[in-house]
């Protein structure tokens, strides 16, 4: 049940895009949300669609494991789409009713963002999905590098990046242990109104913040018997390269924004 | 029969590349009032199967009887199963969160819904029974030892009642005191109570004095299935599956092996002992 949630998640397959450079995919995540909030007419998501159905198919991640991503957001999704339709002036009064009124310009910029929010979440996954979350904070890293003159602490930034997502399926498998615990007791976390269940977590969520601590804990203690010290001086097994298909990727990845800025 | 297993079969993760098949073709029957033990190397299945048996995960594939009703089907009430098969996980004592000791084991209890005289009696026959000493039950449950910690948790399950009772190594950890105490009251309560037992321990020596059948697990599979006696038996095919005997009965094999004219097929260190004397007895060892 819990375990559904597949954020974040690494899906292990050998594929081209697998192989690129974490570098390389971060930025062109970046440039494809950049160009995702330039576009605001209807055809311009049909060419990303199809330019995302596209990178899918060479990652051989199914598509039915990315969309299962989007089963974490459907309520900020409803409730971006729903404000929208309601609260956005403008255009043709379509429907009114007591103080409710819905606009031709409401009903165009809900689709639109909700449009724009799964594309966004569809996308993004791309890179997660593909890249392991040491490349990524790995990529994250060096990105961050030229920056650190001014003051970002980058190592510092990365490595707490990589824990955290480390620690993500960590906690997820201890809820779900929790949980399966409180249940044989005879805990039931489905039935009753929202304050019944509210109070149901309880049982859940005291536990799993001890252990969470108690894990933080027992990270900071093992990393320092192993003489972490940061950033300073340190070196790494495999450093990141740039290859020849990393510049076919950017070439690709640019062409896309210009098509999306033309459209 | 208190507990049926039929062709079951259970994969984590289906159709991911994270698709780890846990339990294959499981068949096993445990009869009322037995004491069973479940043995085998770390990874070979042993948590998954006794999840099984209270409707905690679904099978992939097979059927689930407890007490002659199929859990899985339509209609069953799952918290009645989850009273009758009380199940203690492994490290249990992470599962504590109540203020009070006292309050934590009346959890079960409460999610049964019964008096408030019920649940004070039965948290007390509990906590008697787990042997924790009655000026703990006020205390939090944070402030005590891990091996204290243990008990309350086992006595939250206990508080429940069951009539089938699973533990999951509930010795890991303990020093050797708090073990044999443990035990012992799993002894007595399956002797006094007729209740029901299913231990996973990674001890040969507790499985071979207490379980009465053995179910071996290897790789998802049941590899052996008998009395404790008969599993053992197969002696130094359970090396193979990473497990081993009772350290006695290396004992007894080694005295075999340097000329003393002697059964090895022993249990426990008592029978070995009696073993020995009568040997030396016959030998004229011993007056
Ligand atoms: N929630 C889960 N999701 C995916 N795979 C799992 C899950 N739980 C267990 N497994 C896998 O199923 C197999 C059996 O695990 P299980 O926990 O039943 O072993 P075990 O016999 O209890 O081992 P141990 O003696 O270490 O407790 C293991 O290979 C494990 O990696
Ligand atoms: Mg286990």
């Amino acid at each position: 049940m819990i375990r559904d949630i597949t954020i974040g998640q690494y899906y292990p397959v050998a594929s081209p895009v697998h192989r690129l450079d974490p570098r390389t995919k971060i930025l062109l995540t970046f440039i494809y949300i950049i160009s995702l909030f330039f576009i605001d007419f209807f055809i311009g998501y049909g060419f990303v669609v199809v330019a995302l159905y596209a990178a899918i198919n060479v990652t051989r991640v199914p598509i039915k494991f990315m969309l299962k991503g989007l089963r974490g957001i459907v309520f900020i999704l409803l409730f971006t789409v729903v404000l929208n339709i309601f609260f956005t002036p403008g255009g043709r009064v379509l429907f009114s009713w007591n103080f409710i009124t819905v606009t031709e310009g409401g009903v165009k910029i809900a689709l639109m963002m909700g449009a724009r929010l799964i594309l966004l979440i569809i996308g993004s996954s791309i890179l997660t999905l593909t890249t392991s979350p040491i490349e990524l904070t790995d990529g994250i890293e060096s990105l961050l590098n030229p920056f650190r003159r001014i003051g970002v602490p980058a190592h510092e930034i990365a490595m707490m990046m990589s824990i955290s997502l480390r620690f993500i399926p960590i906690l997820l498998e201890e809820t779900d242990k929790i949980m399966k615990a409180q249940m044989a007791r005879g805990a039931d976390f489905e039935t009753g109104n929202i304050v019944r269940r509210a109070k149901a977590m309880i049982p859940i969520m005291v536990p799993l913040f001890i252990s969470a601590f108690r894990r933080a804990e027992e990270l900071a203690m093992a990393m320092e018997a192993r003489c972490y010290r940061g950033g300073v001086g340190r070196t790494r097994m495999n450093s990141l390269q740039y290859k020849r298909r990393d510049c076919y990727a950017f070439i690709i990845g640019t062409l896309f924004m210009i098509v999306c800025f033309i459209l | 029969m208190a507990i049926k297993i039929s062709g079951l079969t259970h994969i984590y993760n289906p159709g991911t590349p994270f698709q780890k098949t846990a339990l294959e073709d499981i068949h096993l029957e445990v009869a009322d009032g037995e004491f069973v033990g479940i043995i085998g190397h770390t990874g070979s299945g042993k948590s998954t199967l006794i999840q099984m048996f209270n409707g905690l995960l679904r099978p992939t594939s097979g059927e689930v009887y407890i007490k002659g009703k199929n859990i899985h089907e339509k209609g069953i009430n799952k918290n009645e199963i989850r009273q009758q098969v009380g199940l203690v996980f492994q490290y249990p004592e992470y599962q504590l969160f109540e203020m009070t000791v006292y309050d934590d084991v009346a959890f079960g209890p409460k999610n049964l819904g019964l008096s408030k005289e019920e649940i004070d009696e039965r948290v007390r026959y509990a906590l008697e029974a787990v042997g924790l000493d009655k000026k703990y039950y006020e205390k939090s449950p944070f402030e005590l030892s891990g091996g204290q910690k243990r008990r309350v948790a086992i006595a939250g399950v206990l508080a429940m009642k069951p009539d089938i009772l699973i533990l999951d190594e509930p010795t890991a950890g303990l020093d050797p005191k708090g073990r044999t105490s443990l035990f012992n009251q799993l002894k007595q309560m399956h002797e006094e109570l007729k209740l029901t037992i299913v231990l996973i321990s990674h001890s040969m020596e507790d499985m071979a004095k207490y379980a009465e059948k053995l179910i071996v697990l290897y790789k998802g599979k049941i590899a052996y299935q008998g009395t404790t006696r008969e599993v053992f038996k197969e002696g130094r095919k359970l090396e193979a599956i990473g497990l081993a005997m009772p350290q006695i009965r290396y004992i007894m094999e080694e005295l075999k092996a340097r000329g003393m004219n002697i059964g090895t097929e022993v249990l426990t260190v008592e029978e070995a002992a009696d073993l020995i004397k009568n040997y030396l007895r016959n030998a004229g060892g011993v007056k």
